[in-house]
């Protein structure tokens, strides 16, 4: 039974916001990879293209069912998404000293990514579910997180782990916004670090003080600062022009296409090109919470406001730490960075934006 | 479809009223970064500019000081000495056929390799020195240093060097450093090290690198185009390694390293006790020092191609037969089995026929009527030939294993070799022949496939007077700095204890205080006045001639063919200080040869530290 009226009330503007921010990822990506020491890591753009036709695709195969039966599949999906995330930590492979990949031969996935959009399903689903805000029912969403975000810890993959958390928050409080519940949260966090830090091994503990303190580490993290800093100031107003950018060719940065990929746009197009980078970015944020205000139901609203908030930490993460405000965490630009299952899985959750959003009028039958 | 109105009107208000504060916090949000992008890009954009163009941000390494190490009296045996190193910044480099030909000017250089370093660097990491000439002199430090300025792109750098104060000195157990390869690159003890890092290659430099080694620090730098260092914008120092004290008694090493000049062999010294090496000592040896100023393809072949094998470490991977040595292991086999009695006397006339061979003693003219202890202190071989006989081939095998033969001695050191203790079921798995009984004849007197390395006899020898306790042979006393308690600290480890009994040991131990001591003694060289030493000679074939010829003279057949020199000693006797071991290749017998270097070494030993 496909309404017709879902194809009047296609979202074309989401769409459309989509499509240029991919472009924009695409190129950027080619000049980022174009660099004198061309590698195999030369073809990295093609993936990405790849990524985002897939994506596509996922994106308006999920505009196709209702979201509502997630209601039903919520914990099926979170479940299998917990146990490929728990299989990456004891088979997966090891890159950037962190265990966070499943492999299927010619690809890999990151199960984090998966994690990250079902974890706001489910917590939709417990918090419309709820007919009253009583503090016990905080219990369930707190080991809802409290699952992954262990496991996340333990690869060790911080920046996801945190971005899971700021998430989780989110939603929590805007469903909730209660001194209590956030006394109970914060209590929680604090009283449970000493546990974390107990289990956690001595390397994994060296990472975490790299990322308080920085300043301890001006060979790894805190060099990468100082040289993304120079890459993205000496854009200035206009930029130095599409793959013209200095600091880049040189491989100063690290991690180019992916968590600095946001420095080498800001080099090469300037303060007007990367204010409209972060301006296409706040417009899509701002949609879905539009999205958000219009769902005429609980389940979409907070699903929707989830997402946003995903893509909102990671794009505030990300640029700070890049422009020097926040420590180097290791958090790409979600859409923009190189990263086949952030792509696919984002796009996919933005799928389901639309699908809130083409459904809004649903209830006038 | 579904439909679900369980969106109450009053909830819903306050979701739009907390839309509409997500909605203001995000954009607040986006003001930072808009003002943070601000800053950067348009107010101190111009700077940053200019960093970029003219100069950069450079990481340089700053190296650690590597551990000294000391023998047991706290005398230095190696230290770090500067050495100075030209190299280039390839990205630096306007023109390098004109400057390598400035250069070649100057001081003598390899520009072909130069030039393909340098190609090479500017594909892949154009900002990190490619280091041209090590260990500049004076002179040439001097000649570059005055033209610096017209080269850019040229520098000069210090770096420490290994040197062994005393050169050849222990160098089998110091070892050397060399360049790090791609292969050690890969294992996790070497994840902090670099492509052209210098890591320990052998000996105390390779196993305790790590420690000796210390953390390697950094700087964040701003360098100009020409390369020059501007300020330092962060640093992190280096962490500097920790000594290594050896057990090596520095004056006792030079002792046996003198004896040994000219000849190929090892000496092992050992307080058996305790495990600790006093001495190792291997000839011929090299000299490290070779190695940390670089070898070139011909030092480096002539040290390999040499046919005496300097770089083989002989105490630990020189594998050779016990000959006489392995008497005191048939002895011990055959009064614990009990299959003789040690007064019972058996008939040499200097020749003993089995299976229609006829199987020689050393003394042509024979030994008469010999019991064990006789056997031993003047090394009858006809005696053993019976005894062996008796005893059998397996349990010879069992006894030898027991005792700690045929095995590694689990010393720190890297690529000790196990020797070799034959049985029946080893031939018949190895050659697919079965056990020849006349073998078991050779085998007693220590030929035949027997193999055994020097270090082994040592911890033998050291537990049979120390009442059986199978030592794990060590050269660190500690690891540490500035006399601190430190990494490592040296104890006894006793890996096993004999289950001998006490009285047969004690017989045997007679008998070796008599081989020294008594009048017809083979080892009566090794003699020291106001010392009891006891030890025992051993002649290891290294061919075996055909029994049927008479025996020659050794100076007639070709050096590799002539016989090895065994003398395993301890002394004092009675409470012993000291075990050794000393094996002089293709010289002669034993006691002509080996005993006589024992009695100077135990001599030099206690006209120092008298017991």
């Amino acid at each position: 039974m496909f309404d017709r009226r879902l194809i009047n009330n296609f979202d074309w503007i989401l769409l459309a916001t989509l499509v240029v921010i991919g472009v924009l990822s695409i190129c950027n990506l080619y000049s980022a990879t174009n660099t004198i020491r061309s590698m195999a890591g030369s073809q990295v753009y093609v993936k990405q293209i790849c990524w985002y036709t897939i994506g596509f695709l996922i994106l308006l195969l999920v505009t196709t069912f209702d979201y509502h039966i997630l209601d039903r599949f919520a914990y099926p999906v979170f479940f299998i998404s917990l146990i490929a995330l728990a299989a990456s930590l004891k088979m997966g492979k090891v890159a950037y000293g962190s265990q966070r990949w499943l492999s299927f031969g010619y690809f890999s996935v990151q199960p984090s990514e998966l994690v990250k959009v079902s974890l706001v399903i489910v917590l939709a689903k417990h918090f419309s579910d709820l007919e009253k805000h009583r503090l016990r029912d905080l219990l369930r969403p707190l080991v809802l997180i409290a699952i992954p975000f262990i496991i996340i810890v333990h690869q060790p993959d911080l920046g996801t782990a945190l971005i899971l958390l700021m998430v989780s928050f989110s939603i929590v409080f805007f469903v909730n916004v209660n001194w209590k519940a956030i006394l109970i949260f914060l209590s929680t966090a604090v009283l449970s670090a000493p546990f974390f830090w107990i289990i956690l091994q001595d390397y994994q503990k060296k990472r975490i003080i790299a990322f308080l303190r920085p300043d301890l580490d001006p060979l790894g993290a805190g060099y990468h600062v100082t040289q993304s800093k120079i890459t993205i100031g000496s854009g200035l107003l206009w930029g130095k022009g599409f793959l013209k950018g200095t600091q880049t060719r040189l491989n100063f940065l690290p991690q180019q296409h992916t968590d600095f990929s946001f420095s080498v746009f800001a080099e090469e197009w300037g303060f007007v090109g990367s204010a409209i980078l972060l301006l296409l970015y706040l417009f899509l944020i701002l949609w879905c919470l539009n999205i958000a205000r219009n769902s005429q139901d609980k389940f979409g609203t907070l699903i929707v406001i989830g997402i946003a908030a995903s893509i909102f930490w990671h794009l505030t993460i990300n640029v700070s730490m890049v422009t020097g405000l926040l420590p180097v965490v290791g958090t790409p630009l979600v859409l923009f960075s190189y990263g086949g299952s952030s792509v696919v899985s984002t796009l996919a959750a933005m799928g389901l934006v639309m699908n809130v959003s083409m459904r809004r009028f649903m209830f006038q039958e | 479809m579904v439909r679900r109105s369980d969106f109450e009107p009053v909830e819903g208000e306050t979701y739009q009223r907390r839309l509409t504060g997500l909605t203001l916090l995000v954009l607040i949000a986006f003001g930072i970064l808009f003002a943070r992008l601000w800053s950067l890009q348009i107010i101190n954009g111009p700077n940053y500019r200019m960093q970029s163009e003219h100069n950069r941000i450079d990481l340089r390494d700053v190296l650690p000081s590597r551990g000294l190490i000391f023998d047991k009296n706290d005398h230095l045996l190696v230290d770090n000495r500067p050495s100075f190193i030209l190299g280039v910044i390839p990205e630096d480099i306007k023109d390098p056929d004109g400057l390598l030909e400035g250069l070649s000017g100057l001081i003598e250089i390899d520009g072909i390799t130069a030039r393909k370093k340098i190609e090479r660097a500017l594909k892949w990491d154009p900002f990190n020195p490619v280091y041209i000439k090590k260990d500049l002199t004076r002179d040439e430090l001097a000649r570059v240093e005055t033209n610096l300025f017209s080269m850019p792109g040229v520098i000069i750098e210090v770096k420490p060097r290994r040197h062994c104060i005393y050169n050849n000195l222990a160098a089998h157990l110091i070892g050397y450093l060399g360049e790090i390869d791609r292969h050690q690159l890969k294992r996790e003890e070497h994840k902090e090290s670099k492509l052209g890092d210098f890591v320990g290659k052998v000996g105390i430099e390779k196993k305790w690198h790590r420690y000796l080694n210390g953390i390697r620090g950094g700087q964040q730098v701003e360098v100009d185009a020409s390369g020059r260092i501007l300020r330092v914008l962060y640093q992190k120092p280096a962490e500097p390694g920790l000594d290594v004290n050896l057990s090596i008694d520095g004056d006792l090493q030079m002792v046996a390293e003198k004896s040994l000049y000219g000849r190929a062999g090892a000496i092992v010294a050992m307080n058996p006790r305790s495990g600790e090496i006093l001495a190792m000592a291997s000839s011929p040896a090299f000299n490290p020092n070779d190695f940390a100023k670089g070898m070139d393809r011909k030092g480096w072949e002539g040290v390999v191609s040499n046919p005496r094998f300097p770089l083989q470490n002989r105490v630990i991977s020189g594998q050779y037969p016990p000959g006489s040595l392995f008497k005191i292991v048939v002895a011990l086999a055959g009064l614990e089995e009990g299959v003789i009695d040690p007064h019972e006397e058996l008939f040499c006339g200097g020749s003993h026929s089995f299976q229609r061979r006829i199987y020689r003693c050393w003394r042509e003219q024979g030994h008469g009527y010999v019991a064990l202890h006789r056997a031993l202190v003047e090394s009858c071989d006809v005696y053993f030939y019976q005894l062996g006989q008796r005893v059998g081939i397996d349990t010879i095998a069992k006894y030898a294993k027991r005792l700690g033969l045929g095995c590694r001695t689990g010393l720190e050191l890297g690529d000790e070799k196990a020797g070799l203790i034959p049985s029946r079921a080893w031939k018949l798995r190895r050659w697919h022949v079965p056990w020849q009984e006349g073998e078991t004849l050779s085998v007693a007197v220590g030929q035949s496939f027997t193999l055994v390395t020097p270090i082994q006899m040592v911890r033998f020898i050291s537990a049979l007077f120390n009442g059986g306790a199978l030592l794990r042979p060590q050269v660190t006393k500690w690891i540490g700095r500035d006399n601190k308690k430190g990494v490592f600290q040296f104890k006894p480890d006793v890996l096993d204890r004999w289950s001998i009994k006490r009285e047969n040991i004690e017989l045997v131990k007679a008998a070796l205080i008599g081989v020294v001591n008594e009048a017809h003694g083979t080892g009566w060289r090794a003699r020291l006045d106001g010392i009891r030493v006891a030890g025992k000679t051993g002649t290891a074939q290294v061919v075996s001639l055909p029994e049927e010829e008479e025996p020659v003279e050794q100076t007639e057949i070709p050096y590799e063919f002539r016989d090895h020199a065994w003398f395993v000693a301890v002394a004092p006797a009675e409470d012993p200080l000291i075990a050794l071991a000393i094996l002089i290749e293709h010289s002669g017998q034993g006691g002509r040869v080996a005993a006589p270097i024992a009695r100077d070494i135990l001599g030099s030993y206690f006209s120092r530290s008298r017991p």
